[in-house]
């Protein structure tokens, strides 16, 4: 391994080109040392590792732009990464390739209280942009579970969600304006301060690119004042398809709640094991529903929604009395991850999103398909945007078991988009899906991809062999894999 | 003239079909959907390809708050359809005439007054069916709202006018229609309009429209009936009865305002950008983002003073259609369209020369 790392195929050595590197950054901002690279051989998705070339950090655009004429130059591949949490892989270093870290660029720079807008470099923190502005009454909306370390540059590159989604949107819908270094190193703006910008929208096409097309080196984010209000219902059912309708029943009344998520029983039964947040553990699956605003709404809202839930046929219903037992409930939602690892040596992640009509059919095929391959799923998930998060439990020292799970995993995303969804609703592609892209789309959709990235990087030189499979590669399925809590940043909530 | 017939499935390759033979020719096609927004964009030649055939509504279930529509499908219809079920576009989008089209809101990328507060047609858009310029139908996105499967190409046709591929079917998100809705009027000046509106949308108001003409702030406010009734106490302006026919009549370009010969120019600034020392009248919406202006200024002076608050200015009416009509990008910005309209429409078939004239 570390023979072939030395040579690249480029012809470029670790060592030339680290000094080459050395010319323009400041001595400390090149790594080229196989142990200093060892920190940046994976993300969050840490099954799968390798060693860069070089890692470079800088901290001014005009070295990005110098990194990136330079690799141009030399037909060099480079691979940005923020904070690497992420779950699927897009930040995976490259053997012969330059790993290009933002951590340094974690600057607030400007907050317009006024317009309610920030100013932000890639590595600041998501949830520090809240908390910057959190005094003033605003925040930002989008919530993704690992926002105490995700990088919001990261987030624009994966178009992150959260749990707000529904009623706040995804980071796409919450950004006005970015500052993207090309792949020949040029200054690009995309968007603007206003609203809308003159041209093809291309801040919508950054977003969620996964660090194919540019290097986004700023960010201008929207803020939004903070909710006067918000109050959570917990509401059981005997059985999981009613749990499913009441949530198109709330939506049918014409309430948009803030959040709207749900558990089946054996998630349910972990996480009260985790948490003891006084979870009805015998109830078939877990409604929550949270409704913010002014007060006066959500008082109007908390009734019609008592109501639905009522009507829906739901065996018990609860809402947090005060702040701390509102958290106290959505604790052990957020803990979901960590707890199906208490129940199994290893778990493994599918991300799926489903129209909301189809989650009666697909957890009971869910359901049915787990007993035909002897494993066990607990089930969370996104249920006001239909973002499935079943959890397939297994033990990776059990001869075959991997297998299983793997070709199970595969079998419920091919089920996702049977029924009219997608193989990935916030964890993006990288390489832990791509190869199931080849069930999403056909050969003409795959090409016009590869056309569109050509219009940004005709050498595919930016985070090459990621999102998109090539024509050749449409072959087999893959997925989040944890190995006996091998997940990088345990600390993190997953969800 | 080329035109599609029968709705359905057939029609898509029939398109498909029209385009390849188009290609194969060498002939440039002007897409037409209800020929509402002609106006819209340079001047452009072509043969007109007639889409309004390919209509009807795919599929619509109130409850996944998704409705998929083919491109064809006339707006007015849709937007019916939604209203039965007590939903409707959050966006809002400008019909202009009678028979507007989905697929061409879509194109032209144009929201109403309710945008800053809910959202702009591509926040909207979920999913589309195009076919690009070698004839082949191509679907992205989908019927679901969270999606990060492939590049966002269906985001990327709004607003781009037909000129990356025929938009042949469209999922959006829809919303609610608010139980309550009202609008109050309060005297003011422009300045301080502005800021009044941008201080507004940084509390907890449930805001869903915004506009300033002629000394008068109009603010209209949608929910619940308590949370409608709790903020017009805060609001504390003049209740008006005829609120809706106020809000379309700005939606739609029929207010007094509009009906002048003068060039139309639509200046998107910053929000709390002040009022711009140019000459002309004014009005304002989407609390201070969206300004119109009627002026006879050069498009340079104009253009000019836009910039230099970090927006940009289109010629929207009137004036000389066959100069840049969009505000003129930078030459790397310009690059990269030049290079993505190669990537869909290599033989620039699509309404060549309606966003900007290279493209």
């Amino acid at each position: 391994m570390a023979q072939t790392a030395e040579r690249a195929p480029a012809g470029v050595d670790r060592g030339t080109l680290g000094r080459m590197l050395r010319q323009w950054l400041p001595e400390t901002a090149v790594l080229d040392h196989p142990e200093q690279l060892r920190p940046y051989e994976c993300d969050g998705l840490s099954a799968y590792r390798k060693l860069p070339l070089v890692v470079v950090l800088p901290d001014t655009i005009e070295q990005v732009q110098t990194v990136m004429r330079y690799c141009a130059s030399q037909q060099i591949p480079v691979v940005a990464r923020g904070a690497g949490t992420g779950l699927s892989g897009g930040a995976l270093p490259l053997e012969n390739g330059v790993l290009l870290s933002l951590t340094k660029f974690n600057r607030i720079l400007d907050v317009d209280l006024l317009n309610r807008t920030a100013r932000v470099q890639p590595g600041v923190r998501n949830l520090a942009i809240s908390e910057a502005v959190s005094a003033s009454g605003f925040y930002y909306a989008p919530d993704p579970s690992s926002q105490i370390a995700c990088s919001i540059g990261g987030n624009v590159a994966e178009n992150a969600g959260g749990l707000h989604c529904l009623k706040y949107g995804l980071t796409v819908h919450n950004i006005l304006k970015l500052q993207v270094v090309t792949v020949e190193g040029d200054l690009v703006t995309v968007g603007a301060d206003s609203l809308d910008a003159a041209g093809y929208d291309l801040l919508a096409l950054m977003t969620g690119s996964e660090g194919m097309l540019g290097i986004i080196v700023e960010i201008t984010v929207r803020l939004l004042p903070k909710p006067a209000s918000a109050k959570l219902i917990m509401a059981s059912f005997d059985d999981i398809e009613k749990a499913g309708n009441a949530v198109g029943n709330i939506i049918a009344t014409g309430i948009i709640p803030g959040g709207l998520e749900m558990m089946d029983n054996l998630a349910t039964r972990a996480t009260e094991d985790f948490v003891h947040a006084g979870y009805d553990v015998d109830a078939a699956a877990i409604l929550f529903c949270e409704l913010d605003g002014t007060p006066e709404e959500v008082s109007d809202d908390i009734e019609q929604v008592q109501k639905v839930l009522e009507e829906s046929g739901c065996t018990d219903m609860r809402i947090a009395q005060d702040e701390q037992q509102r958290q106290l409930f959505w604790s052990g939602r957020k803990a979901a991850f960590p707890a199906a690892g208490r129940l199994s040596p290893d778990y493994y992640c599918i991300d799926g999103t489903i129209p909301r009509k189809k989650i009666g059919y697909v957890l009971t095929r869910i359901a049915e398909m787990g007993q035909e391959y002897g494993l066990r799923i607990a089930n969370v998930f996104h249920a006001g945007d239909g973002n499935l998060h079943p959890l397939i439990l297994y033990d990776g020292n059990q001869p075959g078991e991997l297998e299983r799970t793997e070709e199970l995993g595969g079998k419920i995303l091919e089920l996702s988009v049977e029924v009219g969804g997608t193989i990935t609703g916030e964890h993006g592609v990288g390489v832990e899906k791509i190869n199931q892209m080849c069930v999403q789309f056909d050969k003409s959709e795959l090409s016009q991809f590869h056309a569109l990235k050509a219009a940004f990087d005709p050498n595919n030189l930016l985070n090459p062999g990621k999102a998109v499979p090539t024509l050749s590669r449409c072959a087999e399925f893959g997925a989040m894999h944890v190995h006996k809590g091998e997940l990088k940043f345990p600390e993190l909530e997953r969800f | 003239m080329q035109s599609v017939g029968q709705a359905g499935n057939n029609v898509d390759k029939e398109i498909s079909l029209l385009v390849k033979q188009a290609i194969t020719e060498g002939v440039p096609l002007r897409l037409r959907g209800g020929d509402t927004k002609a106006f819209y964009g340079r001047a452009s030649e072509g043969q007109p390809l007639e889409l309004r055939g390919h209509n009807g509504i795919v599929s619509y279930e109130p409850s996944e708050l998704v409705v998929t529509a083919r491109a064809g499908t006339s707006l007015a219809e849709l937007e019916s359809a939604l209203a039965e079920h007590g939903q409707m576009l959050g966006f809002e989008p400008p019909h202009f005439a009678e028979g507007a089209t989905v697929g061409g809101a879509i194109a032209c990328g144009l929201s109403g007054p309710r945008r800053p507060y809910a959202g702009s047609v591509r926040d909207f858009v979920l999913g589309t069916r195009i076919i690009n310029g070698r004839g082949e139908l191509l679907r992205f996105g989908g019927q679901v709202m969270k999606n990060v499967a492939g590049y966002d190409i269906s985001r990327l046709v709004v607003g781009a006018l037909g000129t990356l591929g025929v938009i042949v079917e469209v999922s959006m998100k829809v919303l609610p229609i608010p139980a309550r809705e009202e609008t109050v009027r309060i005297s003011m000046l422009c300045s301080q309009a502005i800021e009044q509106m941008n201080e507004w949308a940084g509390q907890p108001i449930p805001i869903s429209g915004t506009c300033h003409h002629d000394g008068t702030l109009y603010v209209r406010v949608s929910g619940s009936v308590k949370g409608v009734e709790a903020a017009i106490g805060r609001l504390d302006g003049e209740l008006i009865d005829e609120g809706a026919a106020f809000w379309h009549s700005v939606k739609e370009h029929r207010h007094a305002f509009f009906a002048d010969d003068r060039s139309q120019w639509r200046i998107s600034v910053p929000q709390a950008a002040p009022p711009l020392p140019l000459d002309g009248e004014w009005l304002i919406e989407w609390g201070g983002g969206q300004r119109w202006l009627k002026s006879d200024a050069q498009a340079v002076v104009i253009r000019k003073q836009v910039e230099a608050v970090g927006g940009h200015a289109t010629l929207f009416r009137g004036g000389d259609r066959s100069d840049e009509v969009f505000h003129p990008l930078p030459p790397g910005l310009f690059n990269l369209h030049r290079n993505l309209k190669n990537a869909f429409d290599p033989q620039r078939i699509f309404n060549p020369g309606r966003l900007y004239r290279e493209l």
